[in-house]
């Protein structure tokens, strides 16, 4: 019997270890974050947090396909691993209306809600309610070399159009010396290629789905697109471009090895900070490229907040994302690292500080992007959903995933752009039918 | 070795309460997952669309088997384990034979050989494609450009390659680490006797240390079967089982389509197939091999 | 002479093989105490002045510590169980083998070949329900049930090698099975257990498919902390290479020590 007692001493033990553990962390906030410069600063400022309110913070940081998908399946299954999440306008209003989050009412009054950019507010509501709070937003554009645009007796336009990129990237290329004329994303994930290969669909003229829910991957538009972009980044794009995400043609650019990406806005603070970048004063930066239709060529993205209704800390978490999402908070970021890194897109008075627009000489030009991304027509003709970069319905969770790796497959060489396509919209009707949209 | 057996042969009864702890949290373990797993198979459940949860019969079957997907991914399961046994065995066996010789600081060499066996997958995964595999800062890109090479974008252009070196990279430690053991025990007289009569060394590696080496080998192939059917780590952490399809593995399909796609149905589906295969072959391995340990 | 010249030429291949494997690993070590700059340089610099910023920074902020906590308490508790659990079973299987054993054996090992991602779904929805997801305790008995069948059958075999005629005199004293285990069994097959046990944590340490899915913010092991570097921002070799080391340190020292240990069990004892 002694063998029995042994371990029931140390099961005990164990579990009454770990009962202590969780009394002592009572007011502790699990945090899911992205692992991203802007949440190497929240971390690093959060102690003043902690000590104004006695609210610990406990990050799990993870990167973006990752942190979707972890938090995505903790929320679903209301888990409770999780008291603050960070989520996008893709994820908010879908979860709001499976009542996975908390409606985010009585925020104070020096919140100052009316100073966050309306586009972005809506984009963060469900039946007009808030229910996530941005901590950074974003557009994509254009950015460039000046340097090499002027060595190549090249001049970039205000407002590009992807034919001229093509053209420009053509002559840039300088692959003996390690440049090459575009980076694009070719990563796949729904956050990732997926996100940019859409907005060059969109402006393509392309959509996802028909008014009948019907996928039209296979429709000429979305071919256009794809071979035009294979072709390029093929051509012109940087080795691996299929294993390039964000990260990484964020750390290419900034190593002086492209001559013009297409990407996030947030990329704009690092790029022009010499401690950073080797290409801080030669970088310039215009519009995202436009082909056939400027509607939907530049995306909208809120790096956001929400509390799941799972959690059991929901007034502390409360108190965390309304304090790392406030004025106060974007003004110790100011004062720790300096304007140009403080958290963008989501408040006017941030684009009306002449701190901020000194040091950020791209400012304006982000707050267009945002103001003017207009997620209700992504594209040239009608759809039956929202979102740039993304269909705001469940399902897109799986087709843009499936879809991601088919177009990575494309650009990587291991099937041609039809063979890609034909894949991509089987596995669209499949999913959506499943779903339950449309049918036969 | 004197048979164990004739201490209990007549009080077989009384092994049943000492043996029952074990068999009673396998027998749930292989038993609970694997019934779940069978009714999810059968039902529309997706974790996004909380509202609908219905019995759907065999179309999550269907459309498995209707997914040219499916098929690339067994095919995927079976180069990966098949080329990394391959590899690692031949690889182990030389080796072993270099470091059984006598050589100053064999212990030491013995141990950086077998080092990367305790390295976790992750880790293995995100060294290998970084630090080497890179094509641009990557030391095995500049190598080979040293040696006038083109350079390889191994994640684009030959991803299961590159996932094959790595896995390889993993397990080789282990086959040399149980072929070294092997050969330790080979009687060395016997090989002295060869030699004596005239036997060259390859005659000696083939007649007499090479079928020194069947069970170990079969021991390895058993183990690295096992393990390799489950790799996971790697994939998640080097291609996401892309470009395309190019490195999903039936594991990683599974994974896909339950915690990228949230599709409960599809994904147990697709579990189930898996199980059913992996139990194929293991049982065949297992059966093989049992009967040579219990020899 | 010729044959002297012969192993030297043995002993240097078989270093440079040795060498050629560790490389990895040993590249990794010198990354770790580079810059960020000189980590990416190309040609890769050999020279250069070691700093410790990337393990400083690998450090801060990530709650290290923590994970390398839950590593050990993971990988020990489920060894300890695992082989609580196995101990009689293998005693009983050794000693006492009737007509079912050698099935036993296989159908135990068997359930080693259930693709751990096949169970997810399940086994994430019934820790969900009774309270288990992101807890050490979770982890611990998953660890143990994956590790369970080879260390039931790594006992066995060295159960098997230990004459019967010891434990039967015992018996013929009228000692009960209880004691018999206890105070003979247990100090005769100690190497052997230790061996096992050895291997037990390294593959609990190791293992990353449950620590990677069913761990949030309290649980997580070592394999979950190297993940949030698979995608990270900017340059990051030298911060990857630092947190690796960081990582594999522990075990690697451990298994490298015990290595001659290790070999015994992983054979079944079908190889001496």
């Amino acid at each position: 019997m002694s063998m029995r007692r042994a371990v029931l001493a140390v099961a005990l033990i164990l579990g009454g270890g770990a009962g202590a553990v969780r009394a002592a962390r009572a007011e502790t906030l699990a945090v899911a974050i992205v692992n991203n410069p802007d949440m190497v600063t929240l971390q690093k400022l959060s102690p003043a947090f902690t000590k104004a309110t006695g609210i610990h913070l406990n990050w799990v940081v993870l990167p973006e396909n990752r942190l979707r998908q972890r938090v995505t399946m903790d929320v679903a299954t209301k888990s409770g691993g999780f008291d603050v999440v960070m989520i996008g306008p893709y994820e908010t209003p879908l979860w709001a209306r499976s009542g996975w989050l908390d409606k985010l009412t009585n925020l104070p009054a020096s919140y100052d809600l009316d100073d966050v950019f309306p586009t972005v507010r809506d984009e963060l509501s469900y039946k007009g309610a808030l229910y996530a709070l941005p901590f950074y937003a974003e557009s994509s554009v254009t950015y460039y070399r000046k340097d090499l645009f002027k060595k190549a007796g090249l001049s970039m336009p205000a407002h590009p159009t992807y034919t001229q990129i093509a053209q420009f990237a053509n002559k840039l290329t300088d692959k003996a010396h390690g440049v090459y004329g575009v980076c694009l994303r070719g990563l796949p994930g729904m956050g990732e290629n997926m996100a940019y290969i859409t907005t060059l669909v969109n402006t393509f003229g392309g959509r996802w789905f028909n008014m009948k829910w019907q996928p039209q991957l296979e429709s000429p538009a979305w071919h256009k697109a794809i071979s035009f972009y294979v072709k390029l980044l093929r051509r012109d794009g940087p080795p691996n471009a299929a294993s390039n995400g964000f990260t990484e043609n964020l750390a290419l650019f900034a190593a002086g090895k492209c001559a013009m990406w297409v990407d996030s806005t947030i990329a704009a603070g690092s790029l022009y900070d010499p401690s950073q970048s080797t290409v801080a004063k030669v970088t310039g930066m215009v519009d995202a490229p436009v082909q056939v239709t400027p509607n939907g060529s530049h995306w909208l993205w809120a790096w956001s907040f929400a509390i799941p209704s799972s959690s059991r800390h929901e007034a502390a978490a409360k108190k965390f994302i309304e304090w790392a999402t406030s004025k106060q908070y974007i003004e110790m970021v100011a004062k720790d690292q300096g304007w140009v890194a403080v958290p963008a897109g989501t408040r006017k008075s941030t684009y009306a500080n002449p701190a901020y627009l000194a040091a950020a000489p791209f400012a304006p030009l982000v707050a267009h992007a945002v103001e003017t991304a207009d997620t209700k027509h992504p594209t040239a003709t009608p759809v039956p959903y929202t979102g740039i970069q993304y269909v705001d319905i469940p399902a897109f969770d799986g087709i843009g995933t499936s879809v991601g790796q088919d177009m990575a497959g494309a650009l990587a060489g291991r099937m041609s752009v039809a063979q890609a396509l034909k894949r991509a919209q089987r596995s669209a009707k499949n999913a959506i039918e499943a779903a339950g949209y449309g049918g036969p | 070795m004197a048979g164990g057996t004739k201490v209990g042969g007549r009080r077989e009864g009384r092994g049943w309460p000492l043996l029952s702890p074990a068999v009673i949290v396998l027998g749930i373990w292989s038993v609970v997952p694997l019934a779940m797993t069978l009714w999810y198979s059968t039902r529309y459940y997706n974790l996004l669309d909380p509202g609908r949860h219905f019995f759907v019969g065999l179309r999550n079957y269907d459309l498995l088997f209707s997914d040219p997907g499916s098929l690339t991914a067994i095919a995927n399961s079976i180069i990966l384990v098949a080329s990394v046994l391959v590899i690692s065995l031949i690889v182990g066996t030389a080796l072993a034979l270099l470091l059984n010789a006598e050589f100053p600081g064999r212990g030491a060499a013995r141990l950086f050989a077998i080092s990367p066996f305790f390295v976790m997958p992750p880790v293995a995964a995100l060294i290998w494609k970084n630090l080497l595999l890179n094509p641009l800062n990557g030391l095995l890109g500049w190598m080979m450009g040293l040696f006038g090479l083109p350079v390889i974008p191994w994640f684009s252009t030959a991803p299961m390659v590159a996932l094959i070196i790595i896995v390889s990279w993993e397990w080789i430690p282990f086959a040399t680490l149980i072929l070294l053991t092997a050969l330790q025990s080979l009687d060395s007289s016997q090989i002295e006797a060869a030699r004596m009569d005239g036997a060259g060394p390859l005659a000696r590696l083939r007649y007499i240390i090479l079928p020194h080496l069947g069970r170990p080998v079969a021991i390895v192939v058993m183990m690295e079967t096992i393990f390799l059917l489950s790799i996971f780590a790697e994939i998640l952490t080097t291609t996401s089982g892309g470009p395309g399809d190019a490195t999903t593995t039936l594991t990683f399909l599974v994974y896909i389509r339950a915690l990228l796609d949230f599709n409960v149905g599809g994904a147990s589906a697709a579990g189930v197939l898996a199980i059913v295969l992996a139990n194929i072959v293991g049982l065949f391995l297992m059966r093989s091999v049992a009967r040579s340990l219990n020899r | 002479m010729q044959r002297s010249f012969l192993s030297r030429l043995t002993g240097l291949a078989a270093w440079f093989a040795a060498l050629l494997i560790a490389f990895p690993i040993i590249w990794m070590l010198v990354t770790a105490f580079k810059t960020e700059r000189a980590a990416i340089a190309v040609p890769p610099l050999l020279i250069f002045k070691p700093v410790l910023g990337s393990f400083a920074a690998a450090t801060a902020q990530t709650g290290y510590l923590s994970f390398a906590l839950n590593s050990i308490i993971v990988s020990l508790g489920a060894t300890l169980f695992a082989v609580i659990i196995a101990f009689p079973a293998a005693y009983a299987m050794a000693f006492r083998p009737g007509r079912h054993t050698q099935g036993l054996l296989i159908w135990m090992l068997s359930t080693k070949m259930l693709p751990p991602v096949g169970a997810l779904v399940p086994v994430y929805l019934i820790y969900r329900d009774v309270g288990l997801l992101d807890t050490r305790t979770g982890l611990i008995i998953l660890n143990m049930l994956m590790n369970l069948p080879l260390v039931i059958w790594m006992l066995f075999s060295f159960f098997k090698d230990i004459p019967a005629a010891i434990l039967e005199a015992a018996l013929v004293d009228g000692v009960n099975t209880r004691q018999q285990m206890q105070h003979l069994l247990l100090p005769l097959a100690a190497p052997g257990i230790a061996s096992t046990a050895l291997l037990s944590i390294i593959l609990a340490w190791n293992e990353s498919f449950w620590s990677i899915n069913l761990t949030a913010a309290h649980a997580g092991t070592l394999a979950a902390f190297i993940t949030r570097f698979s995608q990270p921002e900017g340059l990051f070799w030298a911060k990857l290479s630092a947190a690796s080391v960081l990582a594999v340190a522990p075990v690697l020292l451990f298994g490298s020590l015990t290595q001659r240990h290790l070999v015994r069990g992983l054979t079944f004892g079908a190889v001496k």
